[in-house]
């Protein structure tokens, strides 16, 4: 500390240290640049050549057929219909029960050390490897339970399995919502369950929406537990149509129908020795790509809607 | 001390009390926050709560309305009469006292809904569903309020639209809507600009002809322009509470002076 009452110190002579600095700055940024770049582009290499490939056969013929063993008959509409019915299963139980798990959760149980070991485990149960839940089902659902291996059994398995999100994300999207909205309603007399249904529910229903959606693109790629509880993989007929033309008109048959998805149809086809059934595994492949694009897109378009003009 | 206190008590004794808390204490969880606070808010008057931060003048003025209840581990002992009815007893619910002791918090905090919903909200959850009844309610609140000159036209229109000191303004409308006894406000025109805070000040001078008020304020020209009494906290304990001019001219205690003077806060 001589120098501390003689002149500052040169910039010129700190002038190395610095260029040194930035150096490493720009470095960083032409690696994590490049490390994207060949992410990303690999990523739409992989698309592409599947789009490209299967873009043929994306007729109407082939969303309308049935599988069958000459490649220019072979079509997917039991595996979408299959796919789309699970789905609907697998979000019928999943939302109202991570909905209401994360409500519980966030808004009335206690903080205390049971509290904490159920969030432990929640968010663990997200990590479990998909063949898990599949090997539970079977157990659970096919052999205690009886359900047999039918829509119901896939959609609970899949149910399951995006359970946790669900969860998670719901008390996040009531974590983000302010606590004064919480007294304010509270102040004007609301009981605890007002104050979720009119006030908390309601704002935050954008993200608990997307997380719902972000599971469901999820589960309608699932294939390993959907083929441990025997899911099949030839089926030439479709399930028992949800409304009838007699009285009760609503039927429920189709829980228990066997079934197909899309992802099991394509691991089918591509396991098939003929080049062409490639194609139709490409173009199987597409369609499965283009719900899941769609439904995140629906998940983002949600988000937008619903945070816009809500702001505090 | 006490002594003092209480004789400067008995000079009040003719007022009509709206609410009355004796030897009050409360704790957040193993901490005490309020030490045998005693205090008499009197009825369609405006009554301020002063004292620098930490003293404990939120903590006392969300006793009045129960929002300790919301949390865990909170302690009350000694009583809040309202009315000869002490709301802090257990068999007294919460939700009623709220029903009839509303709040204006520090922050304008409107719901994101229209501007009509917002003040309507205290109504819906006591389950009146009466259409003519809750338009009734929302226009008078908001005429209360002063403002339904400028959201008349568009009642339908988001709350989060409006400007602070608007926002506000609709925070009060809904606070009036049920008809409360007693509004509490805390620090209402803290996060607002001069304009908006002299509306707020205007409109609870306006107020006091209907309805008590019990304000908590940082600001002690707020409290000597718009209070009648004014209670002076310091560390937890109610140091002293008398009219405000009183209080401010000639000041029983040497804290209470040395706040009210400036020189420390």
């Amino acid at each position: 500390m001589a120098q501390t009452d003689s002149a500052p110190p040169d910039l010129l002579a700190v002038q190395g240290s610095v260029s040194q600095r930035q150096l490493q700055d720009g470095l960083f940024a032409i690696v994590g640049l490049l490390t994207i770049l060949v992410a990303t582009i690999i990523l739409l290499a992989l698309v592409l050549q599947l789009a490209i490939q299967g873009f043929p056969r994306l007729t109407w013929q082939f969303f309308t057929s049935f599988p069958s063993s000459e490649w220019q008959q072979a079509g997917i509409l039991s595996a979408w219909i299959g796919s789309a019915l699970v789905m609907l299963v697998t979000a019928a139980i999943a939302v109202p029960l991570g909905v209401a798990a994360g409500i519980y959760l966030e808004e009335y149980a206690r903080k205390n050390w049971l509290s904490a070991l159920i969030e432990i485990n929640v968010t663990n149960l997200a990590g479990v490897p998909s063949i898990v839940y599949g090997l539970l089902a079977l157990g659970f659902f096919n052999d205690l339970l009886k359900l047999g291996e039918s829509i119901l059994t896939a959609g609970l398995t899949l149910a399951l399995l995006i359970l946790p999100i669900v969860i998670v994300t719901t008390r996040e999207a009531l974590r983000a919502i302010p606590n004064s909205l919480r007294e304010a309603a509270y102040a004007l007399g609301a009981s605890r369950w007002q104050m979720i249904w009119d006030h908390i529910l309601p704002y935050a229903s954008g993200s608990i929406l997307t997380g719902v959606i972000i599971g469901l693109s999820r589960a309608i790629g699932e294939t390993a537990p959907l083929i441990t509880i025997g899911a099949l993989t030839f089926i030439a007929f479709l399930p028992p149509a949800p409304i009838q033309p007699s009285f009760p008109y609503i039927s429920l048959e189709w829980l228990q129908a066997p079934f197909t998805v899309l992802p099991i149809q394509m691991f089918n086809w591509v396991s098939r020795p003929e080049p062409e059934f490639q194609i139709n595994a490409a173009a199987a492949g597409t369609v499965l790509i283009g719900m899941t694009l769609a439904m995140n897109g629906f998940a983002i378009y949600l988000r937008y809607r619903f945070r816009r003009g809500v702001k505090w | 001390m006490v002594e003092k206190v209480s004789t400067s008590l008995s000079s009040l004794s003719m007022l009509q009390p709206k609410a009355e808390v004796r030897n009050l204490n409360f704790y957040y969880g193993a901490t005490q926050a309020l030490k045998q606070i005693n205090l008499v808010v009197p009825e369609k008057r405006v009554t301020a709560l002063i004292g620098p931060s930490g003293c404990g003048k939120t903590t006392l003025l969300r006793c009045f309305n129960r929002m300790h209840d919301l949390y865990p581990g909170n302690r009350y002992e000694g009583e809040i009469l309202l009315d000869r009815i002490n709301i802090l007893e257990r068999r007294v619910d919460p939700i009623a006292v709220r029903m009839r002791v509303s709040m204006v918090f520090q922050r304008p905090n409107p719901f994101p809904k229209s501007i009509y919903e917002n003040v309507a909200y205290g109504l819906r959850v006591q389950g009146l569903l009466k259409r003519d009844f809750i338009d009734h309610q929302v226009e008078q609140s908001l005429r209360s309020a002063a403002l339904w000159d400028e959201v008349k036209d568009r009642l339908k229109d988001s709350a989060l639209n409006l400007s602070g000191g608007q926002q506000q303004r609709l925070c009060i409308a809904r606070a009036l809507a049920t008809e409360p006894e007693l509004i509490l406000f805390d620090e209402p025109t803290s996060a607002l600009d001069p304009i908006a805070t002299s509306s707020i000040e205007d409109l609870m001078s306006q107020l006091k002809q209907q309805v008590t008020i019990l304000i908590v304020t940082h600001s002690m020209q707020q409290a000597a322009r718009l209070s009648d009494y004014t209670a002076f906290m310091y560390l937890g304990e109610m140091l002293e509470f008398n009219q405000t001019t009183t209080l401010f001219n000639q000041p029983l205690h040497q804290q209470t002076e040395d706040y009210v003077r400036g020189r420390f806060g």
